[in-house]
């Protein structure tokens, strides 16, 4: 019998981040470094929030997920003082929210783009010293990016001249360039291929080492369990799931299994055909002998104790449920019970 | 207000170094001065040429009246039919051929010029005043009068009517209808072109934002209304800077060509005034009133006047240009938003031009006080004189609206910026006008 992860990697992966983000809680003493409460917003008559209330742990890396037209935008856009909440408070660093923090926030927008007919380097002091930046430190620090980007030779270019994914490397690094303690990203890596995707990636990670916190809103699933400590779930303005990844990864997990096994499974389909049923299968290959069902009893072992009963079990691991499944099946659920369509 | 200075040097500066602004800002005082100087530098050359005209005198009763002049050469034939004379003159070297022509019982000679180009207005003039001249003294002389050339010097009157304004404080000062109308027409023509060039160019920058996707980026850094009034600022100055160099590299070329191409700078020869003309208006002494006009004119008044509401005419169209670029994504969807901003500047340039013949009508006082239309009517009227209580209401009044129409805009501007994928219509516009913050 082997009870294993289905995907070790990706676990030891958050397990390691978890360390670090024990050390960092450590050091820094408990507390959320972005709070709002019951916020409100609507556009004539169309609700964008109702009653949104999250808290980002400082120092985390934030998922922000959500179908299209949920609110996250209207919610990113409160926080970076674009739009004010009509109802709600918006707590930084434990203060209301003051005009002065947006030098304390960098915001990589869905819709972004650069002055395509400015200078690369100048362009960059321009939105650096926008963030507050002085032009002297501005250009140290420009220089910097530039020779760790290796990019020094753009810096006279104007930006319609670069590529896509070049343009996106500067619209990172001006993003990130006044060291902000909150980064917000919405949809970071459209845009990006692969390659250039997994440096920013790494940019991102080592960021939050330094102790940044980071909001992410993305439809990107792979990226959200690779890299997300928290996430928050918006539907139809709504917070509806909230907390831990790996929480909210086991309680929304469906109690999924998988089984290889010898025997025959006649007498386990005659157990699922009853009313009640303690599972049901929900994939059978019968020419690997493999079986895949979601168990309705309260514990592991009960399940297996029952199985036992009936077939030899060789194997037997728990599915982790995909972030995919948990956001699609969620979204669902939600409509099912307020009466909304799913198109 | 840093950031808002941040803005308005970044728009100053990418728009002052564009290749296109440096080549408008040069190439556009050669022309004006190519307009100033060519027609008086072509109006002395074409005088220079000396003229040959051929004149056959058929009744023999002008004979050498015509007399030749520095520019026009008259020689009398009288040995060839003018029959042939019609095929022969140009190649025997004439510009025309003047036919005079007489009835037995008419005094007045038939006049009938042949040329194979229009003859021009100096030349005609000149022959018909001279001929006109020495029938009309054919004709005195036949009345037999005792001391005629007495009595002609006595009769003869001169007459012109100076124009003095009375203040109301009792003070007299001479003016010039002309230069009024002159430096009414000149500024508020200015003002209306600054405002629609300009204007239109803080919507071209707002759309450009919009379409390269940095508005986002950008307003995470900034206020909208900062950022609106930053990038207004910042195309005024550029504008601003725009003009003065206009006037003075015009006022520099055109005078070192003149002086080059050997003119004086004398107002008639500048205006291209045909001098026989300018003799008949007596164009000597109302130069002289003109000056004297143009030394009485209020500049206080004028200059100040100008500033203020060009710049609050300025501020509030281009305010409304900011939330028209707002509101579209590309330049060619902002046809029909843009045209309920021209059609008041429009109506404010037609009812300028009617305000120079007339400064005192109904419709001019009325378009002078009215915040869209009075940047151009009511600097048009200024150099005519207006009770002061008018230009201080008609400025409240501007100062008033564009503080409002500058905060509707930027609450279109505000929402307009973040909106993507669709054309607005005013019905939307007029939704986001009444969205909270």
């Amino acid at each position: 019998m082997c009870i294993e992860a289905q995907k070790t990697g990706i676990n030891l992966h958050t397990i390691s981040q978890n360390t670090i983000f024990a050390n960092n809680l450590r050091l820094t003493s408990i507390m959320n470094l972005l709070e709002t409460h019951g916020l409100e917003k609507c556009y004539g008559n169309y609700q964008a929030l109702t009653d949104l209330s999250v808290a980002v742990p400082q120092g985390s890396i934030y998922g922000l997920l959500g179908p299209n037209g949920a609110g996250k935008t209207t919610f990113i856009r409160i926080i970076n003082q674009i739009t004010g909440p009509d109802k709600g408070q918006v707590l930084f660093a434990g203060k209301p929210l003051s005009s002065t923090d947006i030098y304390r926030i960098g915001y990589l927008p869905e819709e972004r783009g650069l002055y395509r007919k400015m200078k690369v380097g100048e362009q960059a002091l321009f939105l650096a010293q926008l963030k507050g930046l002085d032009r002297a430190s501005a250009t140290k620090r420009l220089k910097h990016w530039f020779e760790k980007f290796e990019i020094q030779s753009w810096w006279d270019k104007k930006i319609e001249e670069l590529s896509k994914g070049m343009a996106q490397k500067i619209q990172f690094m001006v993003t990130v360039i006044h060291e902000p303690e909150l980064l917000i990203f919405d949809e970071p890596f459209s845009g990006f291929d692969p390659i250039n995707a997994q440096i920013i990636r790494d940019e991102i990670i080592n960021l939050r080492k330094q102790g940044t916190t980071i909001i992410f809103s993305t439809h990107n699933m792979a990226s959200v369990e690779q890299m997300c400590d928290h996430i928050t779930l918006i539907n139809k303005s709504r917070n509806i799931l909230s907390g831990n990844i790996d929480e909210v990864r086991r309680t929304h997990g469906g109690n999924v299994y998988s089984i290889q096994f010898s025997g025959n499974i006649d007498s386990l389909t005659n157990i699922t055909a009853q009313s009640e049923a303690p599972f049901e299968i929900m994939h059978h290959n019968s020419e690997r002998n493999e079986l895949q069902l979601r168990s309705n009893l309260p514990t592991t072992n009960a399940l297996l104790g029952l199985l036992m009963q009936h077939i030899e079990v060789l194997a037997f691991k728990p599915l982790v449920a995909s972030m995919d499944d948990i956001f699609i099946s969620a979204v669902k659920e939600y409509n099912q019970s307020h009466g909304i369509k799913t198109v | 207000m840093k950031q808002i200075l941040l803005i308005l040097q970044r728009e100053f500066n990418t728009r002052v170094r564009k290749k296109s602004f440096i080549i408008i800002t040069l190439i556009t005082p050669i022309l004006f001065a190519a307009l100033m100087v060519l027609p008086t530098y072509l109006m002395s050359r074409d005088d220079e040429k000396a003229r040959n005209i051929a004149v056959v005198d058929l009744g023999q009763r002008f004979s050498n009246v015509l007399e030749s002049t520095e520019n026009l050469r008259f020689s009398y034939i009288t040995d060839t039919p003018i029959d042939q004379l019609k095929t022969t003159f140009e190649k025997a070297g004439y510009y025309g051929l003047l036919v005079i022509d007489t009835l037995s019982n008419n005094p007045d000679p038939q006049l009938t010029m042949y040329a194979h180009k229009q003859p021009s207005v100096t030349v005609l003039s000149h022959i018909t005043r001279t001929l006109e001249k020495e029938v009309e003294s054919r004709k005195l002389t036949s009345y037999n009068i005792e001391n005629l050339d007495q009595i002609m010097a006595n009769v003869k009157t001169k007459l012109s009517c100076a124009t003095i304004n009375i203040s109301s404080d009792g003070k007299e000062k001479k003016s010039s209808t002309m230069v009024a109308m002159a430096l009414a027409y000149i500024l508020g023509f200015i003002i209306y072109m600054m405002v629609m060039l300009t204007g239109n160019m803080v919507m071209q920058g707002v759309i450009e934002e919009k379409h390269d996707r940095v508005i986002e980026v950008i307003i995470s850094s900034i206020k909208p209304f900062n950022l609106m009034m930053g990038k207004i600022l910042g195309i005024a100055s550029v504008s601003l800077v725009q003009i003065v160099a206009w006037i003075v590299l015009t006022l520099a070329l055109s005078s070192v060509a003149m002086s080059f191409l050997g003119f004086s700078t004398d107002p008639t020869a500048m205006a291209g005034v045909d001098p026989s003309i300018a003799q008949e208006v007596n164009i000597n002494t109302s130069t002289n009133e003109m000056l004297q006009a143009i030394q009485n004119l209020d500049f206080g008044l004028i200059i100040g006047s100008f500033v203020f509401f060009f710049l609050f005419g300025y501020l509030l169209y281009a305010a409304l240009f900011a939330a028209a670029g707002s509101a579209v994504e590309n330049e060619s969807d902002t046809q029909q938003l843009v045209l309920p901003i021209t059609i008041p500047m429009m109506l404010g340039l037609f009812v300028m031009i009617s305000a120079i013949k007339a400064p005192d009508s109904t419709l001019v006082q009325w378009c002078s006080l009215i915040p869209f239309t009075s940047p151009v009517v009511m600097l048009a009227r200024i150099p005519f004189g207006v009770p002061t209580w008018e230009i201080i209401l008609s400025g409240a009044l501007l100062l008033a609206t564009f503080v409002g129409v500058t905060y509707i805009a930027a609450k279109i501007y505000r929402v307009g910026i973040l909106m993507y994928g669709k054309k607005a219509t005013f019905k939307e516009i007029w939704k986001w006008m009444r969205y909270k913050n």
